[in-house]
């Protein structure tokens, strides 16, 4: 029987021929992923249950990307970091972007494939639930507690049960107004906050193939906004040049998905009629078309996060920023170092992005990570401390999400923000660019 | 943990995401040290719309909840394995929900923290906040005054559980 690319991936990491949904397989980890929030908690389930002496399963495969509250002066933030430190000191631990120094690198989920830890074939853990991005790359990725990540730190397998799979397909032309964030906001007002619950989420299609790598991570993404397990993409000759810029000496092997593969569900779109779409507070599956919304006064814009903070996002963004005025109090956070350099190189119409924002008057952008995408400590960077209505390029608008349990956050793409912040209110993005 | 719990019941809706259970601000406890885990349990439901009652009242430590019934899709949204701990450190040992969303399912076994079942019937519309029940974990029912109801089955993840969560049992059965 034909076997997913995800079952493929799962069945070579546990060693055996086939696998099938359902059935439960002792997996070995190519990467660990955590970071300042959950790193603290596994070190210490790690060394309690295998000894103040242990050593991690390997120094190279255990990555350590704080992110959560860097800038900030909460003490307890500052302890967690320094419990990281002091962790990857005595386990040789090589690869950690530690605040304060040049390795710093931001938010884990963009750093990690820019650092070159992801590849096609490979599975990631990560104790954070959008470790689901790294699939973009045709990886199995996917989250998981401080327990499991602790028994990983010390065994480098993990037992999971194999997800049945669903698939997302998505032919045509994505307009040009559009943005892969649309695509996914879409599927999640479709099938739900739990449409996807233990199920691995396959996305193809010629309009997926003809996205950026960057913005297929946003797919993949936000796959646990649906419940979803892994979300999944065949990698392609884009897939592959990229992982090869990003780690030239690894090797690596690439899986597609089987003809004859089954899958719990299979669900064609047609690209080319997605409009530009935001889900209102306060659930990513409460969907609705941004040219109907206009109605919704808004307080402040947010572009940023592993979801909408990555280059491409802010290039989209500059695109409709150029030439206007922002109304409302509009918030920058670059996902990481790289990203924030590419502020400075990267150009819309002849003007550097950095300008772009300056001149259409965005508050200074904040230095890499996660900010307020989570809340945070109160003197985070965009974090809601009112009852501010805020439109955001980040994943989640749960009550509380960004702040206050007063606050309401609305999701939409960069290129929807970017229109919403000038006008300050909902704008479909077609308003601005024509 | 007991085979038979009883106690008074908290109700919650559907969709109730790790940020109700517990706010991201309180992320920095560490749960592996002591006195921060009893302070997480503290903070447990502090996300919760003032609608609700209060899970833990002002200047208490633990809930007179020890159950929890809830809608569809609980503890949906982020990895945290501080969701399941808090409420497990708070003194709530199950939660019956129609649904649960997998991280959280996954992370309340692992943990060993609290019994993570499900049930077909719409609790949530039945039973109301402060209403006495018993639970027998091990014949799968729910007794309120008047009714019994069936719950799910947690098959193999009981064991895991019993055993103390992820390494208790990896233990036990002799994978580590
Ligand atoms: S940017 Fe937001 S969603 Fe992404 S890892 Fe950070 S807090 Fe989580």
């Amino acid at each position: 029987m034909g076997m997913t690319i995800t079952e493929k991936i799962l069945a070579k990491a546990s060693g055996q021929q086939q696998v099938s949904p359902g059935e439960n397989i002792w997996v070995k980890t190519n990467i660990l992923l955590t970071h300042d929030v959950c790193g603290p908690g596994t070190i210490g389930i790690f060394k309690r249950e295998f000894g103040e002496d242990a050593k991690v399963f390997d120094k190279d495969k255990v990555v350590i990307i704080p992110d959560h509250y860097i800038y900030t002066k909460d003490l307890a933030s500052h302890r967690n970091v320094d419990t990281l430190r002091d962790f990857v000191k005595e386990q040789g631990i090589t690869n950690f972007y530690d605040p304060g120094t040049e390795s710093y690198a931001g938010v884990c989920h963009v750093a990690l494939p820019q650092h070159g830890h992801v590849r096609p074939g490979e599975v990631i853990f990560g104790t954070d639930s959008h470790t689901c991005s790294h699939g973009a790359l045709g990886a199995f990725s996917t989250g998981i507690g401080n327990t499991d990540a602790g028994f990983i730190m010390g065994t480098g397998t993990l037992l999971i049960k194999v997800p049945a799979s669903m698939k997302f397909i998505f032919n045509n032309t994505l307009p040009n107004y559009c943005m892969a964030k649309d695509i996914i906001l879409t599927i999640i007002n479709d099938i739900g906050v739990d449409g996807a619950t233990y199920r691995a989420m396959e996305f193809a299609g010629n309009a997926i193939t003809a996205l950026s790598v960057e913005e297929r991570m946003t797919i993949c993404n936000m796959a646990i906004e649906a419940g979803g397990k892994n979300g999944i993409i065949e990698p392609d000759q884009k897939t592959i040049e990229y992982v090869k810029t990003k780690s030239p000496d690894k090797e690596f092997e690439c899986f597609t998905s089987d003809k004859d593969a089954e899958y719990f569900a299979i669900k064609e779109y047609d690209a080319s009629a997605i409009e530009p779409i935001v889900a209102l507070p306060h659930s990513p599956d409460n969907g609705k078309k941004a040219s109907e919304c206009s109605d919704w006064k808004l307080d402040r814009a947010y572009i940023g996060s592993c979801t909408g903070g990555k280059i491409t996002d802010f290039i989209r963004a500059a695109e409709v920023l150029d030439g206007n005025k922002v109304t409302i109090d509009t918030f920058i956070v670059p996902a990481t170092r790289e990203v924030e350099k590419g502020f400075y190189t990267e150009e819309v119409n002849g003007k550097k992005l950095i300008e772009i924002f300056k001149e259409s008057g965005c508050i200074d952008p904040a230095p890499p990570s996660c900010a307020a995408c989570l809340g945070g400590p109160v003197d985070t960077f965009g974090r809601i401390n009112n009852s501010e209505i805020c439109i955001s390029t980040t994943n989640r608008n749960f009550i509380g999400r960004m702040g206050s349990k007063s606050g309401k956050v609305i999701l939409a793409s960069p290129l929807t923000v970017a229109a919403s912040a000038i006008t300050g209110r909902i704008t479909d993005p077609r308003e601005i660019i024509g | 943990m007991s085979q038979i719990i009883k106690g008074k019941v908290f109700v919650v809706g559907d969709n109730i995401d790790t940020d109700q259970i517990i706010p991201a601000q309180y992320l920095t406890l560490v749960p592996t040290i002591k006195e921060e885990y009893k302070k997480l349990g503290s903070y447990a439901f502090a996300g919760l719309p003032d609608s609700y009652k209060k899970f833990i009242k002002d200047g208490e430590m633990e809930t007179e909840y020890p159950i929890i019934i809830a809608g569809n899709n609980f503890g949906c949204g982020s990895s945290r394995e501080h969701a399941p701990i808090s409420l497990g450190a708070a003194g709530t040992q199950v939660v019956i929900a129609q649904s649960f969303a997998r991280i959280f399912f996954r992370n309340s076994i692992a943990t060993g923290e609290i019994y993570p079942i499900d049930i077909e019937t719409r609790l949530v519309d039945d039973l109301k906040t402060g209403d006495m029940v018993s639970v027998d974990i091990d014949k799968c029912i729910l007794k309120t005054e008047e009714k019994e109801y069936t719950l799910g089955d947690l098959g193999d993840a009981k064991t895991v559980i019993e055993n103390g969560g992820l390494f208790g049992h990896a233990r036990k059965t002799g994978m580590i």
